[in-house]
């Protein structure tokens, strides 16, 4: 870490799902950043990163909601002090988002200048000098996973995580931050609390996406095959980065167990979840009762309640 | 409110520039009302415009004091690609001026029974769906006569802050500026108020004084002081309004 004494400031974006559903995801994210010395500010004003409308790369409109996040960034770093020009999200689908609109305007100063020219209630104009980080990104670079190892007070012995990818962390490369075939950092931060990943064939298999709203059927086919491959390796949980992920994965599970009697049930975590356990944070930042298939009896059967 | 300040400064710079002409000389400006050119006087509100005009205004006029929303105007100014909005009765007319009143957006309230909702995202996403498909374009907010920060609170709501909602929302006047010009065709006002009642219903603070004032006002601890004042002059009445202890 830059500084062992001064608490490092990092502008944090948590997203709308976070805000709601997955709570767990907020409260652990912020908690074990805590741990780590690194002071989070959600920015004080921030709107949904524009995810879907921002999918489509040839209408300007659609890149207004991020780039607007972006000024927001700037704002918040003008006015603190040790803030960088940067922000973290730990929400796979808002980095995503944010991460590929700011690619693009970034190639595109014509585009950039008709959203600025849209934002004329902002005086502070987007130059594309804001950087998107996700927090894995951040750990991995920033704190590195050896300095987040000595803060571990609980270290995850024995347990056995598939880590889940999905596609919006590696997809398309451009975005990515680790390899697109194999990413391996969600692995290194398992391994950093103490746990042992598990190597399974489905990791960044899409689960479906968007489909759940009216082809459930299509997520239960791939929850049963993404879980059963986790199965195959012995797996205790899988850890995931992405809210609908979380929800495809977990809660479409009794789908998938209609489809497939022989499915089995498998917990399914936020990776912040378990850095926070790993920390020694309370119940209140690790919110299990968010989760759908409980994920104490397998902590338990590791030693780890 | 921005619209009041605006129009504040105006009539002083009108008045300088007036310099030391007679008040009988008033200074006449082009307008476009509704595509029909006028000459008003220079120091009119737009409401005051229109009816030194000759129109009569029906639907488009409620309190006069900028708090009904029923006023709601659309215009531009010469050489100015902006669509401005303002309450008719709060915004001075300016030279070369062309507007239009919006005195009514059409616009589906969603009937609910406030017990059965919960103040968080679950009432928006059952009552004002629509909500969310806010691309955060932030065309509410340019809109809003008012200066609020519309896509601020229609962002709070996608997340179920309904706190936030009511205090960005507080001072709407549902003129309907917003939800005319919204590209997601969302019906901010409305939900708005929803969300003020979930507020005031779940999550306002506890008033304990509020019953307190009610049970010595059936008591009648006030009756004496009510008869003093309901025989008073109306001049009187508002003498003793404005001298009285203000919060
Ligand atoms: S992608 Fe989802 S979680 Fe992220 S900001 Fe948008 S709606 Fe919220
Ligand atoms: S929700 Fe599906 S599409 Fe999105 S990252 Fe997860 S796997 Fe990929
Ligand atoms: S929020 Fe919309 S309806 Fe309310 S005052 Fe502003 S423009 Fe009018
Ligand atoms: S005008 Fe509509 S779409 Fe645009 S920011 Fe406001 S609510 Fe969202
Ligand atoms: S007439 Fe009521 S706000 Fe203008």
């Amino acid at each position: 870490m830059g500084n062992e004494n001064k608490p490092m400031k990092l502008a944090y974006y948590p997203g709308c799902t976070l805000k709601n559903q997955a709570t767990n995801f907020d409260v652990s994210t912020v908690s074990s950043m805590a741990k780590l010395d690194v002071e989070v500010e959600e920015l004080d004003r921030w709107n949904c990163c524009g995810t879907v409308h921002a999918l489509d790369s040839d209408n300007v409109m659609n890149r207004v909601a991020p780039i607007t996040n972006m000024i927001r960034v700037k704002e918040a770093q003008a006015r603190t002090e040790g803030m960088a020009s940067e922000f973290m999200t730990s929400c796979a689908m808002c980095y995503n988002t944010l991460k590929r609109a700011n690619i693009d305007v970034r190639q595109r100063a014509d585009a950039l200048a008709t959203i600025n020219d849209l934002l004329y209630l902002d005086e502070t104009k987007y130059e594309g000098d804001v950087e998107v980080l996700h927090l894995l990104e951040y750990l991995r670079d920033r704190v590195g996973f050896d300095n987040l190892a000595k803060k571990v007070t609980k270290p995850l012995e024995g347990l056995r995580v598939a880590c889940y990818y999905g596609c919006l962390l590696v997809r398309p490369k451009e975005v990515a931050f680790d390899d697109v075939e194999n990413p391996m950092v969600m692995e290194n931060l398992i391994a950093a609390l103490g746990a042992t990943p598990v190597d399974f064939s489905h990791k960044t298999e899409c689960c479906g996406a968007y489909q759940t709203v009216d082809k459930p059927e299509i997520i239960a086919d791939r929850t049963d095959k993404i879980m059963g491959s986790a199965h195959e390796e012995q797996a205790d949980l899988v850890v995931v980065s992405c809210p609908l992920c979380a929800f495809n994965l977990d809660y479409r599970q009794d789908d998938a167990k209609r489809l497939n009697p022989d499915f089995r049930n498998m917990p399914v975590l936020y990776f912040t979840q378990l850095m926070a356990l790993a920390f020694g944070c309370d119940e209140s930042a690790l919110r299990f009762d968010l989760q759908h298939i409980d994920p104490l009896p397998a902590l338990k059967a590791r030693g780890l309640d | 409110m921005t619209s009041v300040a605006a129009g504040v400064t105006r009539n002083l710079s009108i008045s300088q520039a007036d310099g030391g002409r007679s008040k009988s000389e008033q200074r006449l400006i082009p307008i476009s009302i509704m595509g029909k050119a006028y000459q008003v006087p220079a120091d009119a509100t737009i409401m005051g415009a229109i009816e030194y005009a000759g129109h009569q205004i029906v639907r488009g006029a409620g309190c006069r004091e900028g708090y009904c929303g029923a006023c709601a105007t659309l215009y531009r100014l010469p050489g100015d690609y902006k669509i401005h909005t303002g309450l008719a009765c709060m915004t001075m007319v300016e030279e070369g001026m062309t507007l239009a009143q919006i005195p009514y957006v059409p616009a589906e309230k969603s009937i609910y029974d406030i017990e059965e909702l919960k103040p968080n995202v679950s009432a928006i996403q059952q009552m004002y769906p629509s909500v969310f498909r806010c691309v955060a374009c932030n065309t509410c907010t340019k809109s809003c006569p008012q200066g609020l920060q519309v896509m601020d609170y229609v962002q709070a709501a996608k997340r179920g802050d309904i706190a936030a909602v009511m205090d960005l929302s507080f001072d709407c006047v549902v003129c309907g500026l917003c939800m005319l010009r919204c590209p997601a065709e969302i019906t901010q006002p409305l939900m708005g108020i929803m969300a003020k009642r979930l507020y005031g219903r779940y999550l306002r603070k506890d008033s304990p004084e509020l019953a307190e004032r009610v049970k010595a006002v059936e008591s009648g601890a006030y009756d004496a002081e009510y008869a003093k004042l309901m025989p008073m002059s109306r001049e009187a009445l508002s003498k003793l309004y404005y001298a009285r202890d203000s919060e």
